[in-house]
């Protein structure tokens, strides 16, 4: 899909995919056939860059037709380069500029803290996108206001959109600064699919906290020649690589 | 652009040593060797564009001549506050480089297309804003940018944009460019669209007509003299600009005829008051607006035949 429309950030869409599939597979009380169900978990995808893994998450869960995926980015598609919520059914809000999504997930959740307690906010980072103020911002907001319907989430592949993270601008200790802004954080591999699940299953991980899954991830993962190489946030696979790929994501 | 752009700000580096670069996390493709061989003058500073602007105030302001870059609404949109009063309102040598003019970043979709901010940047107090319109204008806009004192944004395209200008050209701040000379009718163009501009000047003549094609990279301080002389000679003039027709040169034109004794037919081109509903290449983005040279070719015909 990536290689036909010639586009680009397939190494941070397998960084998260496996996020994705224990989210929209598992987790996300959602409803294909009412995706405004008002009832419903939230789920943003800050990370607006990371959108063709969500189409195709969305279209393998039934939000759209799979074939709408072949129209992704061409002339007059709806299927924009970064999230865009009137391209499908099931996104519920637009992203792309880094360090928006968590705000608006704030904001979502303030209001379902008192209509829908049942429903969740999920929101996924990306690890670069934690150099915005604007990120801290709403962190600060959720841990303040207690907010322990917000899940944040965030791809941390330690790799960024010029540079590793470790050199361009570090994180760390990263998990100490959301438990500084008052988040109940939980560390995990973000490819081990029972280990997302089982903290799903957990939440939230204290009562009066956001919740922040710190999940450890690969940029590139299950590709060996696009593991933790930056330049796959920009090239386009060719169509040989692409069936290099696909073998390789086979023998899994 | 941008290799015009990275190739004369290495010429810069090595002839001021008050000159750094800062980036917003982007520049593969076009630091990659600057950021090697002049690592003391070069920092990413990360997806954080508020502070990039800042840390670059307090750079100019302990004697540094900065450049900043980044994709436009995050170089122009993310930080404007910051830029407004660290910058313009300290007025600082601070010079924002800003990639992907108009639908340049086609369908990654409207958070990455700049089709505001010509307006945003022109509402500036101190603030130059130029918009090369290929090579030639931006080498020359960027090693301009350096010797003026104040603030200047400095709009790039994205693709490799051709060399419209001939050799021999003069560049000045400030100052419009008569590429083409003719009687019928001025295209005035800026930014992305001088090469449209030029195609369309090329088919009007194929045509019998005699167009001007003018070339306004520096948008403000804007060359009133030079369109109050046009607005003179021709009868009809057009405007082209690869963003918003609220705000951008279409508004400083027209800004500037409305107060002038001078009342040529006049249209703006340019991306309407509306987000894209679908998505695909530049070329598509800019069909929706009237943007493709076809387009424009047509356009100037109805306005020179008194049909708008």
């Amino acid at each position: 899909m990536i290689a036909d429309a010639k586009s680009c950030h397939v190494g941070s869409c397998f960084s998260c995919i496996d996020i994705l599939t224990a989210l929209y597979f598992h987790s996300l009380r959602i409803n294909t056939q009412n995706p405004l169900w008002p009832q419903r978990d939230r789920f943003i995808m800050s990370k607006g860059h990371g959108v063709a893994a969500l189409y195709v998450t969305l279209a393998k869960r039934g939000f759209c037709s799979p074939d709408v995926l072949q129209h992704y980015t061409k002339d007059g598609s709806l299927l924009a380069g970064h999230v865009t919520c009137t391209a499908t059914p099931g996104i519920e809000a637009s992203t792309g500029s880094l360090g928006h999504g968590l705000s608006i997930g704030v904001g979502m959740a303030l209001a379902l803290q008192k209509d829908q307690p049942q429903s969740k906010v999920y929101v996924l980072l990306s690890d670069g996108e934690c150099d915005e103020g604007s990120t801290w911002e709403a962190a600060l907001s959720a841990g303040h206001f207690g907010l322990d319907n917000l899940v944040a989430i965030v791809d941390y592949n330690k790799i960024q959109s010029y540079g590793a993270v470790a050199e361009v601008m570090g994180l760390e200790p990263f998990a100490d600064k959301w438990r500084a802004f008052r988040f109940a954080v939980k560390e995990l591999d973000g490819h081990d699919i029972p280990a997302l699940i089982a903290a799903f299953d957990s939440l939230p991980l204290q009562r009066g906290k956001p919740t922040l899954i710190l999940a450890h991830t690969t940029k590139g993962k299950g590709v060996s020649f696009m593991e933790n190489k930056m330049e796959w946030h920009y090239h386009t696979p060719t169509m040989q690589q692409v069936d290099l790929a696909v073998e390789e994501l086979d023998s899994i | 652009m941008r290799n015009a752009f990275v190739k004369t700000l290495t010429e810069l580096v090595q002839e001021d040593p008050r000159i750094m670069v800062i980036t917003g996390d982007l520049g593969f493709n076009v630091f990659d060797e600057f950021k090697v061989r002049f690592p003391d003058r070069y920092l990413n500073i990360g997806v954080a564009e508020a502070n990039m602007i800042g840390v670059a105030a307090g750079l100019a302001l302990t004697g540094k001549i900065v450049y900043v870059y980044s994709i436009i609404p995050f170089a122009t949109m993310r930080c404007y506050e910051q830029i407004r009063n660290d910058l313009c309102y300290q007025n600082l040598n601070v010079n924002i480089v800003g990639v992907g003019g108009g639908y340049s970043y086609s369908y990654f979709g409207a958070t990455h297309h700049a089709i505001e901010d010509i307006s945003i940047m022109r509402a500036l107090p101190r603030m130059t804003v130029i918009c090369p319109g290929d090579p030639w204008e931006t080498s020359e806009a960027v090693r301009a940018a350096a010797s003026l004192p104040g603030p200047t944004y400095l709009r790039l395209g994205k693709r490799g944009e051709p060399l419209v200008h001939k050799p021999g050209a003069a560049f000045s701040v400030g100052k419009g460019v008569i590429i083409e000379e003719g009687k019928d009718v001025a295209i005035i163009a800026t930014s992305t669209m001088l090469e449209g501009g030029l195609a369309a000047t090329d088919m009007l003549k194929a045509q019998g007509i005699s167009p001007m094609l003018v070339s306004i990279h520096t948008i403000k301080p804007f060359d009133a003299d030079l369109l109050r002389d046009i607005a003179q000679r021709v009868p009809a003039i057009v405007t082209l600009e690869e963003h918003t027709i609220y705000g951008g040169l279409g508004s400083a034109v027209a800004e500037v005829l409305a107060e002038s004794p001078h009342n040529p037919r006049f249209k703006r081109i340019g991306v309407r008051d509306t987000f894209p509903d679908t998505i695909g290449t530049q070329i598509y983005l800019r069909g929706k607006h009237g943007l493709n040279p076809e387009q424009i070719y047509n356009t100037v015909l109805d306005l020179i035949n008194h049909a708008l």
